[in-house]
């Protein structure tokens, strides 16, 4: 209880901190360097125009700048140069997990704020990292998902990528975790994983296969863009009443997605790359302002979006959790599918 | 007599074993998981790899000269993404110019690797190595970076991959036309059989009139126009367009389907029947695994061990049958 309140008094003088610079225009004159994996990334763009934009509604001037190639190599170059431009802040979306190590704590050491969102560097080389949803909510949104289209009993499959994919065998990880411990999912019954190594040709025979093998079958759920629409396609092309979720690109599932028998896939999840970019420029102003540090259980305010606390990631480190995937349903699929 | 021999040579013929060995698969998977076994079934499999079934024709011709081409699922990641991109942007809506499109960027793709292979006698791996990274950077490239063009702007085209005449799917009649037309082209036409020749013996052909680099132009650029061909097919099957299409499994399953039909690594042997046979068994095995309830992880290497059997197989039979051939010419 007094910690709570403790908690609720620490956020109250944190709201009129953050509401008090605000008013002082909470990032004006602010210079943010925003560096992406690579050029061309249309899915990584979405979030740096939303991060660009969430930025300058503060009145901060932002750079974003890419490598002349996805690798470390390239970055470390755009590091190098950025460094000696002093920026308040670098956010960057990292093409390697410890390679770019040396260059960031430079860049820190120089007084630089290192911000990063979409791909992580190791803990030693940022303050604190923005996630668009962690490996939790999106297995359990799956695994809800599964249950709540299978009608709470029944066979259900999972399509993966490749069996070594780590992404795909973390979310699978949470799901079977679900699945064997919590009452709701019991009568459940999942049949073994089929893998379709990001290939429409090996998904497509894969998922034959299961329809084949597994008559009785109600669900498959596909955590990977290209394997959920290899099976939308060929359970939608044989009218098959196998339903489909799990998560895709909305322009690439438009076509089969609806709550109808004419469509294989009811609804299916993603990440929200829009509030990505935004809560990530509203963390990075924050650190840069000294409302943040980066520690632990530290809380702030990002905006409309509300308050958030730094909480401890995967890997060891710090990081803000923008909150649960992102449902593409007939309501919204049009106009999303403009966007992804 | 002749009855005799002609029924001799066909039983003793390579493509007769291989078919022997389609069969019992088909009758062993059958018989422990009937789902493989419906028009349905194999319809859906021959769908689902038309591509690989298309481009093991020019894979052929390409092998018969001794060459070898790992750039041609590149090429067809290029001529699918363009179309793909043509659809999404371009406004491109007719089916037909689609496929007309993705056969001439094909083409033009095989024709400079033909060309660079002919003309500059660089080894045909080493050159289609440095042209497998170019297309698939240029399909990239044309992806804006990798984009997908999805259903959603793809249109009427996708119909194509669904659609079907006389009862049987559109991609499927796709095969069977390009098995006839290289069937007949390989056996009745000149240009066919100096491919062979050209394969057999190079020097020989060359002092026999043949131009044997406009040869290996040809079959490079034959190459290109499947490929180009298959970027379409490809896109209308899957009903999307993306530039790391095929990337992971290349052109190994085209060679590989290649060498089990009877197609020699060094040129000069393989026959379209051949190379029928052995696609049809690269499409079986990873659609049978799943079928027979194998553990996920170990398809592949199953999928490896089963090449190689087939392979050395086939080899010891054939070898059996030239001794025995041999022999009878002895006496």
């Amino acid at each position: 209880m007094k910690k709570t309140l403790i908690g609720a008094a620490v956020a109250g003088l944190m709201v009129l901190g953050t509401a008090a610079t605000a008013f002082a225009g909470s990032a004006d004159g602010m210079k943010i360097a925003l560096v992406g994996k690579s050029a061309g990334n249309a899915f990584f763009e979405i979030a740096a125009s939303s991060f660009v934009e969430a930025a300058e509604a503060e009145g901060a001037t932002v750079d974003v700048v890419y490598p002349e190639a996805a690798t470390a190599d390239a970055q470390i170059k755009v590091l190098d140069n950025l460094i000696s431009q002093a920026p308040d802040a670098i956010c960057i979306s990292a093409n390697d997990v410890n390679a770019l190590q040396a260059k960031l704590e430079e860049a820190m050491d120089a007084g630089i704020k290192v911000s990063s969102f979409d791909s992580a560097p190791n803990p030693d080389s940022r303050q604190i990292f923005i996630n668009q949803a962690g490996t939790k909510a999106v297995g359990q949104a799956l695994m809800d998902a599964v249950c709540d289209l299978a009608g709470g009993e029944g066979q259900w499959a999972i399509l993966s990528a490749t069996s070594q994919a780590a992404n795909q065998n973390a979310w699978i990880a949470v799901m079977e975790d679900l699945a064997a411990n919590d009452e709701k999912y019991a009568n459940l019954e999942e049949v073994p994983i089929a893998y379709g190594d990001d290939e429409p040709q090996k998904s497509t025979d894969q998922t034959q296969a299961l329809l084949d093998n597994y008559p009785d079958l109600k669900v498959i759920c596909a955590p990977t863009t290209v394997g959920i629409a290899a099976a939308a396609k060929l359970l939608q092309d044989s009218g098959s009443a196998v339903k489909l979720t799990g998560l895709g690109l909305p322009s690439e599932m438009k076509e089969y997605t609806g709550a109808d028998d004419a469509h294989s896939c009811p609804y299916f999840y993603l990440w929200d790359m829009q509030g990505l970019g935004k809560l990530s420029a509203l963390t990075t102003i924050a650190l840069v302002n000294g409302d943040i540090t980066g520690a632990l259980d530290e809380t702030f305010t990002a905006g409309d979006l509300g308050e958030y606390t730094i909480t401890e990631a995967d890997d060891g480190g710090t990081e803000v959790v923008l909150g649960l995937p992102l449902e593409f349903n007939e309501e919204n699929i049009e106009e999303m599918a403009k966007l992804y | 007599m002749k009855q005799k021999s002609t029924l001799k040579k066909l039983l003793g013929s390579r493509e007769f074993l291989l078919l022997v060995i389609v069969i019992a698969m088909f009758l062993i998977v059958s018989a422990i998981n009937p789902a493989f076994f419906s028009f349905k079934a194999i319809s859906d499999m021959m769908k689902n790899n038309a591509v690989t079934m298309v481009m093991a024709l020019g894979m052929l011709c390409v092998m018969l000269v001794g060459g070898i081409d790992i750039s041609c699922m590149s090429a067809l990641a290029l001529s699918a993404m363009s179309i793909g991109m043509l659809f999404k942007y371009g406004g491109l809506t007719s089916t037909i110019l689609a496929f007309l499109i993705a056969t001439a960027i094909g083409t033009a793709c095989g024709f400079v690797v033909g060309l660079i292979i002919s003309r500059a006698d660089v080894p045909p791996i080493i050159a289609t190595m440095g042209f497998m990274y170019i297309w698939r950077a240029l399909g990239y490239l044309v992806s804006f970076g990798g984009e997908w063009a999805g259903a959603n702007v793809l249109g009427d085209f996708p119909n194509f991959g669904t659609g079907s005449l006389l009862g049987l799917n559109n991609l499927v009649w796709v095969i069977i036309i390009a098995y006839v037309i290289f069937f007949i082209f390989m056996k009745w036409f000149r240009l066919g059989r100096k491919i062979y020749a050209v394969g057999s013996n190079p020097e020989a052909a060359q002092v026999s009139g043949i131009n044997v680099r406009n040869i290996k132009l040809l079959v490079y650029t034959v190459m290109g126009v499947l490929s180009g061909l298959s970027g379409a097919l490809y896109v209308a099957t899957y009903a999307s367009a993306q530039p790391n299409m095929n990337e992971t499994t290349g052109a190994m399953d085209i060679i590989a389907a290649c060498v089990i039909g009877g197609v020699s690594m060094s040129g000069g042997r393989g026959t379209v029947i051949g190379v029928l046979l052995g696609s049809f068994i690269m499409a079986m095995i990873p659609k049978a695994l799943p079928l027979l309830h194998i553990d996920a992880l170990w398809q592949n290497t199953i999928k490896g061990v089963l090449i190689l059997v087939v392979v050395v197989v086939n080899a010891v039979l054939q070898r059996v049958a030239d001794r025995n051939a041999l022999s009878r010419r002895e006496m």
